[in-house]
């Protein structure tokens, strides 16, 4: 089991015939993800590393019954690409994409409520099953099957906590990049209810950073709702307060978003936080012990 | 992006949102000529630099003639104003407003900011005006009022009018406020604002609401198409560092160390800074190469940390996902050999095409000290610069 794909997601490349999309359409290949389409206006008909390409997402999920899409058409048209998956009705859209305007995302955020669509990110690495199905741009090898789910704001911070994961021998079910935009479809809650509903999942590890207050709201769901042990670590904490935060921006919070009061919060709802990012792995083990799953949790 | 307060002024009054008559001037003689177009009894002289607090620091001055308005331009023209937000150093006023004075009666607050939460527009107000708005939200929390806007109707009347009259505009100047409120909205959508604050709003003796200050700020990735707004960007007003980075689309924040760091994804560069501290190290920057860098943004991106005459050593920290380890390994080939780098490097690959990097950075010849992880990376470089 894991969690939102696996061997069976069939995936649509939006966007398949740009240099980017086009390497990573063979990497995800390779990996053995079942890539069944791509689109790209126009270029319907042609075929790009074996895969047929549409036009239009809807001739693509008539003709392959893919229910997944990947998205990495460029930011100024992204929110088009988002709400044409969600037109036609698949299940999951992983944005991938970076630098997409926050007014665009917070229309498309509208748009979704009450539809079937589930969207990953924008500006997120993706979703990877280890062994089963990569969607995304995360480098394959570092993955390995097991019994840890991953979540995560940042793309890089999430190779970095599965590389050492895997280093110590502790598997992975399911890792989730949900993207660093403030405006974004799947949140911390979404994932971590997944993983503790999906029997595979023995433990998590959450990945925040500074800015908004999701690691807090997700925290306190923690402390009511889960019982499986999340362990987590938080970037940024040696950040100067400012450039990019705005001023009013923290406001609506109520000054909120700091490294030490997220640190806080969590440890407060029973989350351990790693004090660097080199020990995510370490801290993880080190619960894994103490709870008694570190056997069944260690692959190898 | 920021703006000036005048560039700001400009944009409402294309969108009807009420503003003094202001003019600006970029010398002594063109202030005066503009408080004479101005023709009023009193005018106001403002200093036009990105930070708040420019009243405090003598940056605004009311000049009851012409002979003062000459006065108080010759003393804000060139002069350095240090504000709560200026940091130490201060800013150099190259700009002036010249604005009418205007009779005020009382002074609100009125803002629109994303709210991460509820991911959409959030219109603030309080009648707690001339007040830093964190002041007020740490004091009394309970003079802010907020209406989430629906990005599909925008803000409605009856939003606005609550506001209004929560925070006690004279009934008879509720429609006026209402409208201000409702163009202030369409500003902040059309033109892709991240921030607007209007701080005061102020109502007036002759029974107008305008914004007697006017503080907006732009979402960068939506600049490809404000390109009227992109125009307004005041290079004086920026680090030279950053100026370059971004013409790059390199994300790059000067900081006080001197350990130059390399970094991809913004997660990353932070932890990569945590790490750098953990280990007593101080870093110099913070540098996200982002997604799709090419060897050339690579190179660029080492001139620009190096730059910096503080930096000591280099960190360069990659895990390659759409990145690749071999371009960022070239890049630093390349701009080694074009810069002639004599500082201590330390770089640790991994990720996608991590093989590739390593093979180019071994037969390059170069003295880079390789890391297996970051922490390792971080204590590496943390004893070479000491």
């Amino acid at each position: 089991m894991s969690v939102f794909i696996n061997k069976d997601t069939k995936v649509i490349v939006q966007g398949i015939t740009g240099s980017t999309a086009l390497f990573h359409t063979k990497q995800m290949l390779e990996y053995g993800t079942k890539i069944v389409g791509g689109t790209s206006p126009g270029k319907g008909g042609q075929e790009v590393e074996g895969v047929p390409v549409f036009n239009t997402v809807q001739d693509a999920v008539d003709q392959t019954g893919a229910n997944a899409s990947v998205i990495y058409v460029p930011a100024p048209f992204a929110a088009d690409a988002i709400l044409e998956a969600a037109d036609a009705e698949l299940d999951l859209v992983i944005c991938i994409t970076e630098h997409i305007p926050v007014m665009d995302m917070v229309k498309v955020k509208r748009q979704l409520e009450g539809k079937k669509t589930r969207l990953v990110g924008p500006n997120c690495p993706g979703v990877i099953t280890a062994d089963e199905c990569k969607i995304g741009i995360m480098p394959g090898y570092i993955h390995k099957k097991g019994h840890v789910g991953v979540v995560s704001r940042s793309g890089t911070l999430t190779y970095e906590a599965v590389h050492q994961l895997t280093e110590s021998g502790i598997g992975q079910t399911t890792a989730v990049g949900i993207g660093g935009d403030p405006v974004n479809g799947t949140d911390f809650i979404d994932v971590l209810k997944a993983f503790n509903e999906d029997p595979e999942t023995e433990a998590v590890i959450m990945i925040g950073e500074i800015g908004g207050t999701a690691e807090e709201e997700a925290a306190e769901w923690v402390k009511a709702n889960m019982t499986k042990p999340v362990v987590g670590f938080i970037g940024g904490r040696t950040a100067p307060p400012g450039k990019r935060m705005g001023h009013a921006g923290a406001i609506i919070s109520g000054g909120k978003g700091t490294a030490d009061e997220k640190i806080r919060v969590m440890n407060e709802c029973g989350i351990e936080v790693a004090e660097t990012p080199s020990v995510m792995g370490e801290t993880l083990i080190k619960v894994l012990k103490d709870k008694g799953l570190y056997d069944k949790c260690k692959t190898h | 992006m920021n703006i000036h307060e005048y560039q700001a002024k400009e944009i409402f009054r294309k969108f009807g949102v009420a503003v003094p008559n202001s003019r600006v001037a970029f010398s002594v003689d063109e202030a005066v000529e503009a408080a004479k177009e101005l023709g009023t009894d009193v005018s106001v002289v403002k200093a036009q630099i990105h930070a708040g607090g420019r009243g405090k620091a003598g940056g605004v001055k009311v000049a009851k003639n012409l002979d003062e308005v000459r006065t108080y331009a010759k003393e804000i023209l060139g002069k350095t104003l240090v504000t709560h937000q200026t940091g130490p150093e201060g800013k150099e006023v190259k700009r002036l407003l010249i604005e009418e004075g205007c009779d005020i009666k009382k002074e609100y607050y009125v803002g629109l900011v994303l709210d991460r939460a509820t991911s959409r527009v959030v219109m603030m107000a309080s009648e707690e005006g001339g007040t830093e708005i964190e002041e007020v939200a740490a004091k009394t929390p309970e003079k802010i009022f907020k209406e989430v806007i629906d990005p599909v109707t925008g803000l409605m009347p009856y939003q606005a009018r609550r506001l209004a009259f929560s925070i006690n505009i004279p009934k008879e100047l509720v429609s006026k406020a209402v409208k201000f409120m409702m163009g202030l909205y369409q500003v902040f959508v059309e033109k892709d604002c991240s921030i607007a604050e209007i701080n005061p709003l102020v109502t007036t003796g002759d029974g107008n609401v305008m914004a007697l200050d006017a503080k907006l700020n732009f979402d960068d990735n939506a600049l490809f198409r404000q390109k009227d707004v992109t125009e307004y960007r005041d290079l004086d007003e920026e680090d030279p560092k950053e100026i370059e980075a971004s013409k790059y689309d390199l994300s790059y924040i000067a900081l006080d160390g001197n350990i130059g760091c390399m970094v991809n994804g913004a997660g990353l560069a932070m932890a990569t800074m945590d790490t750098i501290k953990h280990y007593n190290g101080d870093p110099a920057n913070f540098l996200d190469v982002g997604g799709g860098a090419t060897t050339e943004k690579v190179t660029e991106a080492f001139k620009i940390i190096l730059s910096d005459e503080n930096v000591k050593g280099i960190f360069v920290n990659i895990f390659g996902g759409i990145m690749k380890c071999d371009v960022i390994a070239e890049g630093v080939v390349e701009a080694t050999k074009q810069i002639g780098l004599e500082l201590p490097l330390v770089v640790r690959l991994e990720g996608t095409n991590v093989d590739a990097g390593k093979k180019i950075l071994d037969d390059s010849g170069l003295n880079i000290t390789s890391a297996d992880s970051m922490a390792d990376g971080a204590q590496k470089i943390v004893e070479l610069v000491k």
